[in-house]
């Protein structure tokens, strides 16, 4: 009973909270220009910091290329200040040079907006690394999202110009992801949280023991960090951590901050496109996954820790290995769906130590991608299923499969294939890989059905751009690295820049009348198609790795 | 070329604001309106040495102090992490039966709480359930020589409910009940 009133005040409460900031995004991402209006003063401001080139208008393939180019730039200044820290200033704690392969992957990691982490950041990063490096990806990757997805959606309202990327970045970064950060920042800081630049204090224990305790500007980078579907903690076990989390109102904070702006992203897109009826039946399909996966994962963790069985210790409270006490008992598993269904990737409790079937919904989050998703691409995920659900539907029933008044033709469904098959083949493709060589066998923390899962993880949240890990994988070597880094890159930009393309193919068709012979994206009809569509996709895809590694540990272990 | 000025004064421009701008801002606000969390929520005794964080688990293995969950990290506040091991698997019940079960002299008349078996996320779970600290009145009393109602009654009083009617269980804060045993 408290579970569900839990789940529906925080899920309830952010969708709630969507509906006016998906209005707001609208304006600020796509504002009606009128002379002397506040959005056109922020233009004027916006130009002024890009130069002149902001308010050059962009087709499709010069969009890309300018979003191409600023996050090779973020990818080489991040690296630059991890490779150099330990010469650089704010290092309280004397952080020492990071591995090669390993500042390879981070920036590959919060580039894509994916912020899987090899490292622990209380052992490793510098303040100027969290801050400069970190921090500041967290905030321009997230905006590069919105950007996308603002110009894929002027694509589909039929426009070939898309807009601007340099003009799209800033506002999405200083109209939306700053302001919100800024308040989430400063309510983190009045919940508790450490908010300074000195270094690790040392204590004397009550018995005497010496103790350092790692700090540092925990509530600024934890705000984007949430906010923009990054994930990447502060401290190594994310918001398990006391200093990232430290009450139970911290955690709701943080927990409705994952789901925020992706939940906005599909009013927003629904709104510059001008299909509102069409984002209501997508934010309701989104949702219906959400609470699916909800359910089952804080069903599943009710049963206590498997490995107490027989054991003189109570079995009346779910399994709490790996959890923390102060969030209470459904807010692992609450977390840990939204966190994957959103590309976000943080935790406030370790997903290694979930029971096998809870483990494997934020799998199934990761593998779909699309319930609402990381901010800005998750909707665009979802436009790929979109696009086939329209051609598969339109193939059954006859109709020619058109969307928002063009046709759907090879080209279109071709791409959007391409983007699908290239997300399943990096996770059972890698996975393969691993498993069969000592690169894997050799770096898992559990054995059989489990350890496998650990692998399988690992690549779906590389490939779904998530960051979140079981984390008793021993990830920090060359082969994980490098491997893990190129398909953060690869899965990063191939969804992006994929439907952009269909997106400008759209645009440049001429538009049809709708007719009686239209199929409609507007109705419960087309959300039972989509929902179909995503189900036997992942299916078919997914159940069998889902079965070796999940529901095998499952059947072998659970009673 | 256009493309590559324009990431560049952008790259300068988001540092400057989302970096700089945003870090003092919230910085300013925690020093000024927090100092005491801002600073990692220190305890400090009368001397002012610092004894540890009211948000940080620490080591406690002697009788007369409450224990603390297990930690996967040894207490580790600079390198925090949970045993990441599968619920199902057999080094959590290894490590339960050689470590904890003898620690705490649990059997099948009394049962150990489940939080003091399972390893916390973070390793540095600041809480026991009131259940668990309850389990280790007796022991803590007896050490100390004092009446067993006078722990309890010190437990009660600690207890809080983390998210008030959200949260039926009643939590303590292992290091705030220590330091208030030690003050007795």
């Amino acid at each position: 009973m408290n579970a569900i009133l839990f789940v529906a005040l925080i899920v309830g409460g952010t969708a709630l909270l969507s509906w006016p900031l998906g209005r707001y995004m609208k304006w600020a991402m796509d504002p009606t220009p009128t002379p002397g209006s506040l959005a056109g003063k922020f233009d004027r401001l916006f130009h002024f910091f890009g130069g002149r080139f902001t308010g050059e208008s962009q087709n499709w393939k010069q969009y890309i290329v300018s979003m191409l180019i600023f996050n090779v730039l973020m990818f080489a200044v991040s690296f630059g200040f991890m490779a150099l820290q330990q010469h650089l200033p704010l290092n309280p704690d004397g952080q020492k040079a990071i591995e090669g392969s390993l500042i390879f992957n981070t920036a590959a990691s919060f580039t894509s907006n994916t912020n899987l982490q090899h490292y622990s950041g209380e052992s490793a990063m510098s303040y100027l690394s969290q801050l400069c490096a970190l921090m500041w990806l967290q905030f321009v990757s997230a905006a590069t999202g919105i950007a996308a997805l603002a110009a894929m959606a002027r694509g589909l309202a039929g426009k070939k110009q898309m807009g601007n990327f340099f003009l799209d970045l800033q506002r999405a970064t200083f109209l939306i992801l700053l302001p919100i950060a800024i308040i989430v920042a400063l309510l983190m800081v009045l919940g508790g949280m450490p908010m300074t630049l000195a270094g690790a204090a040392h204590a004397t224990t009550l018995e005497g023991i010496e103790q350092v305790i790692a700090r540092g500007p925990v509530a600024a980078f934890l705000a984007i960090k949430q906010l923009g579907t990054n994930g990447g903690g502060f401290f190594g076990p994310n918001c398990t951590q006391p200093f990232e989390n430290p009450t139970f109102w911290t955690n709701i904070l943080a927990t409705v901050s994952i789901i925020l702006i992706p939940m906005a992203c599909v009013w927003m897109f629904g709104r510059i496109v001008g299909r509102m009826r069409h984002a209501t039946v997508v934010f309701a399909v989104m949702l219906v996954f959400l609470l699916g996966k909800i359910t089952g994962a804080v069903w599943f963790e009710q049963a206590p820790t498997q490995a107490f069985t027989n054991l003189p210790i109570e079995q009346n409270v779910g399994n709490l290995e790996g959890k923390e006490l102060r969030f209470g008992t459904s807010a692992g598993p609450l977390w840990a769906v939204l966190t994957t269904s959103t590309s976000n990737g943080s935790v406030n409790a370790m997903h290694d130590s979930l029971n096998p079937m809870t483990g494997l919904m934020p799998m199934i989050g990761m593998w779909l991608n699309a319930t609402f998703g990381g901010v800005g691409v998750g909707m665009i995920n979802m436009f790929i299923y979109i696009v086939l659900a329209v051609f598969v539907a339109g193939m059954m029933v006859g109709r020619t499969p058109e969307l928002f008044g063009r046709r759907i033709e090879a080209f279109e469904v071709k791409l959007a294939v391409i983007a699908l098959f290239a997300h399943s083949f990096f996770i059972l493709g890698g996975t393969a890989i691993f498993a069969a060589t000592p690169w894997g066998q050799n770096t898992l923390n559990n054995t059989g059905a489990h350890g496998f899962s650990e692998m399988l993880y690992e690549f779906s949240s590389a490939s779904a751009n998530n960051g979140s890990g079981f984390e008793g994988l021993g990830d920090n070597t060359v082969p994980w690295n490098v491997a893990t880094g190129i398909v953060m890159l690869l899965a990063r930009f191939i969804p992006i820049i994929l439907p952009l393309a269909i997106a400008g193919s759209l645009a440049a068709k001429k538009p049809t009348a709708q007719s009686t012979g239209t199929l409609g994206v507007e109705d419960g009809t087309f959300g039972v198609m989509l929902i179909a569509t995503i189900v036997f996709i992942g299916a078919l895809t997914f159940f069998p790795v889902a079965a070796l590694g999940p529901i095998a540990e499952h059947l072998q272990f659970m009673r | 070329m256009k493309s590559l000025v324009a990431s560049i004064r952008l790259v300068i421009v988001t540092m400057l604001i989302c970096v700089a701008g945003y870090t003092a801002l919230i910085l300013g606000f925690a020093q000024i309106v927090t100092p005491d969390t801002a600073e990692g929520s220190l305890i400090k005794d009368k001397d002012g040495k610092i004894v540890g964080s009211h948000l940080i688990a620490q080591s406690f293995t002697s009788a007369v102090y409450f224990w603390p969950r297990p930690s996967a990290v040894g207490y580790n506040a600079a390198g925090a992490g949970g045993s990441n091991k599968s619920p199902t698997s057999s080094d959590i019940a290894d490590r339960v039966r050689t470590n904890t079960i003898p620690q705490y002299g649990a059997t099948a008349e009394k049962p150990l709480p489940a939080d003091l078996a399972a390893a916390s996320g973070g390793g540095l779970d600041p809480h026991i359930t009131e259940r668990a600290a309850m389990y280790q009145a007796e022991r803590v009393a007896k050490a100390r020589g004092i009446p067993l109602s006078q722990v309890e009654a010190l437990v009660k009083n600690q207890a809080f409910s983390p998210g008030g009617a959200l949260t039926p269980d009643r939590l303590v804060n292992v290091l705030e009940l220590n330091l208030a045993l030690d003050r007795k």
